[in-house]
């Protein structure tokens, strides 16, 4: 995973609540088996008028010309529920997405981002409001994170905190491999194991 | 100190708990299918890596099976490279897999508690969100990312924050017509959909006491559909007669000590939960949802609700547009909206209980005409079951089709799909948009009003057709 210190890019407006990762990657994209080619289908339903993807849907906030290269998205609570695909976060990063500003995120969904690079910035309803007029009325206007002083700074240099787990947060600046940060405790799981067949038996004769 | 279900498993369950760290905790039984998984495993390869734990291991084919054939030849090619690559590693890795010809195959999380995989007080992950439905036997179990599958896979641990806990307590007899999937949904309804976003639920009170283990899990499956890490409820007698003698489940002294630990796993007196919902089983209705989230739910003599009688401008926003997705008009009764399909199946209502439940409602009756209604079992085992009591034959003469295990329709990942417009009346588990097949409209409710509904072709309140005793 590529380590995240800081973004800086253009900010689209998605306003919709509940936005699910059925929409964010549709069902039928989901038979590839590898983690790369997904960015051409997120959101597919909503950016494409035609099944078969030809034909953009020019309302859509990412088809509108101001928004076309956004890299930060910003949108409404419960972002990424449903299905606990990680072809959610494979698409939007593949589309070029590296930050992600709502008032809530899905819990699986925040720990497929973790574990891919993409930044996720809870921030109360109210500053979400006043992004949303920014992204809008300044629709190139920049935005950047800062994850390591854990700033969001608007398009108008208005400076948001936000709050990140500090574990997630070594993670995304180190771009660490989780699974080889586990494994260093190898000798903890074992006792564990040999301790949990001792009291749990039952649980090792499957 | 007196503690909850979910923290008595959660500190069984510690490797490694250091400030500032997230935990690591250790994984009992890892079910795993060919859509979230071939990614997890190349990427054990490319990293020159193994499985931990294959004998914790187990794995099936659901997402995308054809439930028309059990011939995988049949299947879309890119469909059977999926599942041709999960076959192959399991192969490569040993672990043991309910594939397409196999008599047990079918919906990873019917399979896992019909086959005493799951168990009491175990921790319990599939990279599938619906993995929550094992918390039925009062077990920590919930979905994951394909990350956290090869994570598991390498390690059999996972990196996880300690949540908070919720008790949603019920109490009493349920209403008329009202089933588990109704409680749930009436849950949903109350709370929202991230109602639960960072809470463990565990579901309490008499009137959860008094429920099958199918309708405990079809409770906990939709745990996520609130947001829910997990739901969970305790173990009790029903739990463990469930258990006793399924293929996996412990045997002889085993069965006696793992009994016993069971035992004492529910939360203790005075137990306390960060949130508590109380809620009386009488004032649940059948429930039927309008729009494109689970909570977009009303009771079934209920109308189609008025957008701009949402107070958060927000919610407003997303009821219209869910009203212009689903083609409805506020005011109109949910019992004079027509549907094209009728789906009878998934994790949430696929099991035996509820394909008799529907089959009474079915039985003698006929499917309206130009309504294609199907019932595709849980699993090859449920599937039998129903076919010894002759549930196929009362389903088929009704002109229902029978088929063959798998998601099916619920997500319509093979070629069980919703067409664009088409309004489904269905069993399953989510409404969001496309999400039963790209245009497609979904109505979520209990298998025996989704049966009701196939036979008059539109939604219909289950209380003034009662099934004949």
């Amino acid at each position: 995973m590529e380590p995240f210190k800081t973004h800086k890019g253009i900010a689209a407006p998605l306003d919709r609540v509940n936005v699910d990762t059925d929409a964010i990657i549709p069902k039928q994209f989901l038979r590839k088996i590898e983690r790369t080619g997904f960015g051409k289908h997120l959101f597919h339903e909503w950016r494409f008028l035609d099944y078969e993807g030809t034909k953009e849907n020019p309302d859509f906030v990412l088809n509108r010309p101001e928004y076309r290269k956004a890299t930060i998205l910003l949108t409404r609570d419960n972002f990424g529920c449903g299905s606990s695909r990680e072809h959610a976060p494979w698409a939007l990063y593949d589309y070029g997405f590296r930050v992600i500003v709502a008032p809530s995120f899905a819990d699986i969904f925040y720990n497929n981002c973790t574990k891919n690079g993409i930044l996720l910035i809870p921030l109360k309803g109210s500053e979400i409001d006043e992004l949303f007029q920014q992204a809008i009325q300044q629709p190139m206007g920049l935005m950047s994170a800062d994850l390591e002083k854990q700033t969001l700074t608007g398009s108008n240099g208005k400076v948001y905190r936000f709050k990140i787990n500090a574990f997630a947060k070594t993670c995304l600046l180190k771009g660490l491999d989780q699974i080889g940060w586990t494994l260093q405790f190898e000798n903890k799981i074992k006792a564990f194991e040999d301790k949990a067949m001792a009291a749990r038996p039952w649980l090792n004769t499957p | 100190m007196a503690q909850t279900l979910y923290e008595k498993i959660w500190s069984a369950h510690v490797v490694r708990e250091n400030e500032g760290d997230t935990a690591i905790i250790y994984v009992d039984r890892h079910l795993v299918h060919e859509v979230t998984s071939p990614q997890a495993f190349e990427g054990l390869r490319l990293n020159k890596r193994t499985v931990r734990c294959p004998s914790k291991t187990f794995a099936t084919m659901d997402h995308n099976v054809s439930t028309r054939t059990k011939d995988i030849s049949m299947a879309e090619a890119a469909s059977r490279v999926q599942m041709e690559t999960l076959a192959w590693n399991c192969r490569e890795f040993r672990i043991t897999l309910y594939d397409i010809s196999s008599q047990d195959q079918g919906i990873v999380h019917v399979i896992g508690p019909e086959m005493g995989i799951t168990q009491p007080g175990m921790v319990i992950v599939c990279g599938d969100s619906h993995t929550s439905t094992h918390g039925a036997f009062g077990a920590l179990a919930f979905g994951i990312g394909t990350s956290e599958v090869e994570h598991v896979l390498a390690t059999q641990t996972l990196q996880q924050n300690k949540a908070k806990t919720m008790q949603i307590n019920i109490n009493g007899k349920l209403g008329d017509g009202a089933t588990a999937k109704d409680i749930i949904l009436y849950i949903i309804g109350k709370i929202g959909t991230a109602g639960a976003t960072g809470y463990v639920v565990e579901y309490t009170g008499s009137t959860i006491r008094n429920l099958s283990m199918e309708a405990r899990m079809t409770i906990c499956n939709m745990s996520i559909e609130a947001g829910a890490r997990a739901g969970m409820i305790a173990p009790d007698e029903t739990t463990f007669a469930y258990l006793k003698g399924r293929d996996h489940a412990p045997k002889g002294a085993q069965w006696e000590q793992a009994v016993a630990y069971w035992k004492t796993l529910p939360s203790d007196a005075g137990a306390r939960f960060d949130k508590v919902l109380t809620l009386k089983a009488e004032d649940i209705k059948p429930q039927v949802t309008w729009g494109t989230s689970p909570g977009q739910v009303v009771s079934i003599d209920d109308c189609v609700p008025d957008p701009e009688n949402f107070r958060d401008p927000v919610e407003r926003t997303a009821a219209r547009n869910a009203l212009k997705y689903m083609d409805l008009q506020q005011g109109t009764r949910m019992t004079d909206i027509a549907i094209d399909k009728v789906f009878i199946g998934s994790c949430t209502n696929g099991r035996i209980e509820d394909l008799r439940l529907a089959a009474e409602i079915a039985r003698g009756k006929r499917v309206k005409n130009g309504i294609l209604a199907i019932v595709v079992p849980g699993s090859g085992r449920v599937r039998r079951q129903a076919e010894r009591e002759g549930l196929d034959k009362i389903f088929t003469d009704a002109g229902f089709e029978w088929r063959y295990a798998g998601c099916s329709m619920c997500l319509g990942m093979n070629d069980d799909r919703l067409s664009k417009g088409e309004r489904c009346a269905s069993s399953s588990n989510r409404n969001f948009e496309g999400r039963q097949g790209p245009g497609g409209r979904t109505h979520l409710m209990s298998p025996q009003m989704a049966a009701l509904a196939a036979l008059h072709g539109k939604i219909m309140d289950i209380r003034k057709f009662p099934a004949k005793k």
